[in-house]
Order: C-alpha cells, then sequence, then structure tokens
C-alpha cells in the first residue's frame, strides 16, 4: 500500500492514456483521453462531485470496442481549475471546450447523473454536436418534494438560505478537510455505501492532493451539496421527448445519498421516440462503477 | 461630487467594490444596480432627500470595480450572496434596488430577514430576466479578450435567467413572517414582470412612489 497516485492499483483500472488542458473562456479545464487517438471520439460525462478519473476501469473497457474516449473535470471538480462561478450554463460552455478541441464533427456523448443532465440541455442548445447519447442514472425526475405545511417550507427554506449565505460569507477561508489517503476514501464512503473499501481508496490516491499537513479532495470547496435556486427538476424532463439523437438510458435501483431516485414510470410519458431505457435491478446509482463489464457491453452495442 | 470611500469586499474568488456615497450615523441605505450598470457616484437626487442615513453603493460581481471572473455562470443567487458580503459588513440597511438590484434585494429581505429593515424595489436594467419559465436554451459562448465591466456573461446569463412567481413569492413570505415588519417590501417600480407581478399582490407589500417608501423605512 502506498500513497503515490502513480503505483495506485485496482483490478482492471487503467490511468488515461493521454492528459490535456483546455482553456474554457479563461478556466482551465483537465482533459483526459483513453484509446487510440485516431480512433472515432466519444465524449463521457461525470457526475456532480465526482471526477473524471473515476472512469478508470468504466472508460477503458470503452475504448478496448474500439473508441476514443474523452472526458474532462467539471470546473471546480478534480485536477481542473477552481472558478468564482458555477452554473449548468458555465458547465455545458466548458463541455463545449473540450469538445471543440477533439472533433468539430458530431459525436456520441455518454454522462453520468449531473453529467447526463448536462449533455440533455446540450442536445438542446447545440443539437448538431450530437449524435447519439447515453444517460447513466441522470434521468430527470418530475416528483415534486414530500408535501410539508407552508409555514415549515418557510422556516426550512430560511435554514437553507442562512446556511448557504454563511457558507459564501467564509468560502475564501475554506480548505477542505485533510487526512491520510485512508481517512479520504473513508469520508468518501458515507456518500457511496455501495462501493467497495479497495475502489474508494484508489479513488483516494489517484484524485487527492498531498500537501504538508495531509491529503485533500481538490474540489473547490465553494461547492456544496444541496442549495435552492428556481430550477424544477421537470425543466429537464421536458428537454426529453425533443431529443432528436437515439437515446439509451440506465436507471439504477437503489436509492443513495447522491442519486435522483429516477424510476422508469417517471420518464416513461416523456421519452422521445425509439428510446431505449433499462431499470438494472440491485443496482445503485454509480451504475458503472457496480457493474462496468455490463454497462460498457449495452454502450458499446448501443453506440454500433 | 465622486465617490467619498470605496471598500473591497472579499466574495469568494470575487472581490466587490463597496462605496460609501454619504456618511452619517444611523442605518444605511445600501443602493443595488441595474444589470449592466455600477454604483452611482453621488447619492442620486429622488434618494437625497427622502433618505437622512449614509448611502452606501454595491457593484456586483462583473460590474462596476468589482471583478471580472473567468468563464461566467452567473446566478442571481450568487449576487445575492454579493449583498449578503454587503450586509455583513455594514449591519443592518434598508435596501433599494434597480432592475436586477430589486430581484435581488427582494432575495436578501427573504434570506436576511432580521438584518434586511426595509427593501424598496424599483424599475431598472434586467429586471425581467428570462421570464416565469424556461425559454428555449441558448448557448452563450463569448469571446474573451476583453475582461472589462460590465462583464458580457453578466449580461447574457442575468437576462435569460428564470424568475417564477412562486420562487419568488416564498422570499416575499419569509421576509413578512421573520422580519416582523409590516410591510416590510415597497415596490416603486412601474414596471410588472410576472415575478413582481406576484410580489406585488403578497400581504406584507406596499406599492408606493420611491420618495414615500424611503420616508417609510427610514422611520422603521
Amino acid at each position: 500500500m502506498t500513497d503515490d497516485p502513480s503505483t495506485a492499483t485496482f483490478p482492471g483500472a487503467q490511468a488515461p492514456d493521454r492528459v490535456r488542458q483546455v482553456d474554457s473562456a479563461g478556466v482551465g479545464i483537465e482533459v483526459y483521453e483513453w484509446g487510440d487517438e485516431s480512433a472515432p471520439p466519444l465524449m463521457l460525462a461525470h457526475g456532480g462531485f465526482d471526477f473524471a478519473r473515476t472512469f478508470d476501469v468504466f472508460a477503458p473497457l470503452l475504448a478496448a470496442g474500439g473508441w476514443r474516449v474523452v472526458s474532462w473535470d467539471q470546473r471546480g471538480h478534480g485536477f481542473s481549475d477552481h472558478a468564482a462561478l458555477y452554473s449548468w450554463d458555465a458547465d455545458i460552455r466548458d463541455a463545449v471546450a473540450v469538445m471543440d478541441s477533439t472533433s468539430l464533427d458530431p459525436l456520441p456523448v455518454v454522462g453520468h447523473s449531473k453529467g447526463g443532465g448536462i449533455l440533455l440541455q446540450m442536445a438542446e442548445v447545440a443539437p448538431w454536436r450530437i449524435t447519439r447519447m447515453v444517460n447513466l442514472d441522470g434521468l430527470p425526475s418530475g416528483r415534486k418534494a414530500p408535501d410539508v405545511a407552508d409555514h415549515e417550507r418557510t422556516r426550512m427554506l430560511a435554514d437553507e438560505l442562512a446556511s448557504w449565505l454563511g457558507h459564501h460569507r467564509r468560502t475564501h477561508e475554506l480548505r477542505r478537510k485533510p487526512g491520510t489517503v485512508e481517512e479520504l476514501a473513508e469520508r468518501r464512503g458515507s456518500m457511496n455505501p455501495r462501493l467497495t473499501p479497495e475502489w474508494l481508496r484508489y479513488l483516494a490516491a489517484i484524485g487527492t492532493v498531498a500537501s504538508e499537513d495531509g491529503h485533500r479532495w481538490p474540489i473547490d470547496p465553494q461547492l456544496r451539496f444541496g442549495g435552492f435556486g428556481p430550477f424544477r427538476p421537470d425543466w429537464n424532463l421536458e428537454r426529453l421527448p425533443g431529443l432528436a439523437v437515439p437515446l439509451l438510458g440506465v436507471l439504477s435501483t437503489i436509492e443513495e445519498p447522491m442519486g435522483w431516485g429516477t424510476s422508469f414510470a417517471d420518464v416513461e410519458p416523456h421519452l422521445p421516440p425509439g428510446a431505449r431505457v433499462l431499470e438494472l435491478a440491485d443496482t445503485g446509482h454509480f451504475v458503472h462503477v457496480e457493474r462496468p463489464q455490463a454497462i460498457a457491453d449495452l454502450v458499446l452495442e448501443f453506440l454500433g | 461630487m465622486t465617490t467619498a470611500t470605496t471598500t473591497t469586499l472579499r466574495h469568494g474568488k470575487v472581490e466587490l467594490a463597496l462605496h460609501q456615497l454619504r456618511g452619517g450615523d444611523g442605518r444605511a441605505l445600501l443602493l443595488l444596480h441595474g444589470l449592466g450598470e455600477a454604483s452611482p457616484t453621488a447619492v442620486p437626487p429622488q434618494v437625497a432627500d427622502a433618505w437622512p442615513g449614509p448611502v452606501h453603493a454595491l457593484d456586483f460581481t462583473g460590474h462596476g470595480a468589482s471583478t471580472v471572473p473567468s468563464g461566467g455562470g452567473y446566478t442571481a443567487e450568487f449576487l445575492m450572496a454579493d449583498a449578503d458580503t454587503a450586509l455583513a459588513h455594514l449591519g443592518e440597511v434598508t435596501v433599494l434596488g434597480r432592475g436586477l438590484g430589486a430581484y435581488v434585494g427582494l432575495m436578501l429581505a427573504g434570506a436576511r430577514p432580521e438584518e434586511v429593515r426595509g427593501a424598496i424595489l424599483d424599475d431598472g436594467p434586467g429586471l425581467a430576466g428570462g421570464g416565469p419559465r424556461p425559454m428555449s436554451a441558448v448557448l452563450h459562448r463569448i469571446d474573451p479578450a476583453a475582461p472589462r465591466p460590465p462583464d458580457p456573461y453578466a449580461l447574457a446569463e442575468l437576462s435569460s435567467d428564470v424568475r417564477p412567481p412562486d420562487y419568488a413569492s416564498t422570499f416575499v413570505r419569509q421576509a413578512v413572517h421573520l422580519s416582523g415588519l409590516d410591510p416590510c417590501l415597497a415596490v416603486a417600480a412601474r414596471v410588472r414582470p410576472h415575478w413582481l407581478d406576484e410580489v406585488a399582490r403578497q400581504y406584507g407589500v406596499v406599492e408606493e412612489p420611491l420618495a414615500a417608501a424611503l420616508t417609510r423605512f427610514a422611520a422603521v
């Protein structure tokens, strides 16, 4: 066991074949590639609070199927720059910048969780860039929040707002909590209860940065779970019926802290013609980590 | 008359310029400018006589003398946190917002009901935003050649952000329930985009001209 990221191993995991950086209007985006550089490219988008190298097992399986797999750390995540501002629109611009740096021809896209949501919006604003879409447990749910009395909701929102604003008042002095690789792996395990300690330890070894007082996840401390805003998930659901490219959707069936809890019944009325959506039994939100080979087989068959 | 003093405040990676336009005793009036604007360099004449105390004005992120960050990503909520940074510095204030600043002022009044002693929502650039529900989505990509305020990303993103009336009214309810003020919001704007139409109808909101609203909240 070692904390040197270059020697961290996990069965089936392969470091990217190439790493490069793309400038997205002044924000440096770290880009990773697996597979033959002359193979046809596909784009692979990670989820919120994740990073591209969580694809270290899944991406090589797609590369072995004949693809040049291109993924990137979203702004503030992994080894990309911390930005002053974060929004889905900005994430989509960054994704298009990575796409521009890869190919100006349309290509297939695969996204997990929030990455799948971003690609769905990209298909609306830049439909000429996409040929096929795979969504891994990132299809929106139109379900309303559980009903709570009005005054309760006011109090809850007030606390949430005060907490969010309090975070912003001190975000410039925040740093992620340091720890050993083992401790960081354990902490991540609380959000990823179904992933094995070995996998989490591998992620912590390749995905953290060492300094004098220990290792830290490099994700921008300005980013935090939850929050609020005018956005409703059903707005993203409304992007589905008009989607013009073939869609393969994969849904988990076991709810997890980072998952969206979307069921087939939620999305079925909104699916575009010809879409194929599968529910995977006994599988949590990280479908491609729990079942890399099965998901890769599905994707490769769908991409043809 | 020029700006008396400017204080630089930190919000995340952004440095915000807070201008003191007039000193004095008592609660401050905090001016929030409209989309694409910057703080005025002097107390506006329509404010000067009606407000007795100190007057401060904040340049939002990407505007005036505040930082223009790289790569956009603006939300009205981030600007609310800009205004909250000024609040942390000034203590209790009454807020006067123009256009986009009116929407941000409403949010701040709901989010910090104990510290905002009245908010006045006035006409100005960026009052409507992107409307009550999503329009067709667009991809704004801007050549970053000239990073000077106002940030073109701010202009693009904060003129198309969705402002659902029921979202706006949750901030009104919070201000009403938790501020102890009645009324706690004054609509001086004559224009009524959907969100503001809904706000103006809520309990605890008064519609009156700017001078009357300033006098009302100065007496609180």
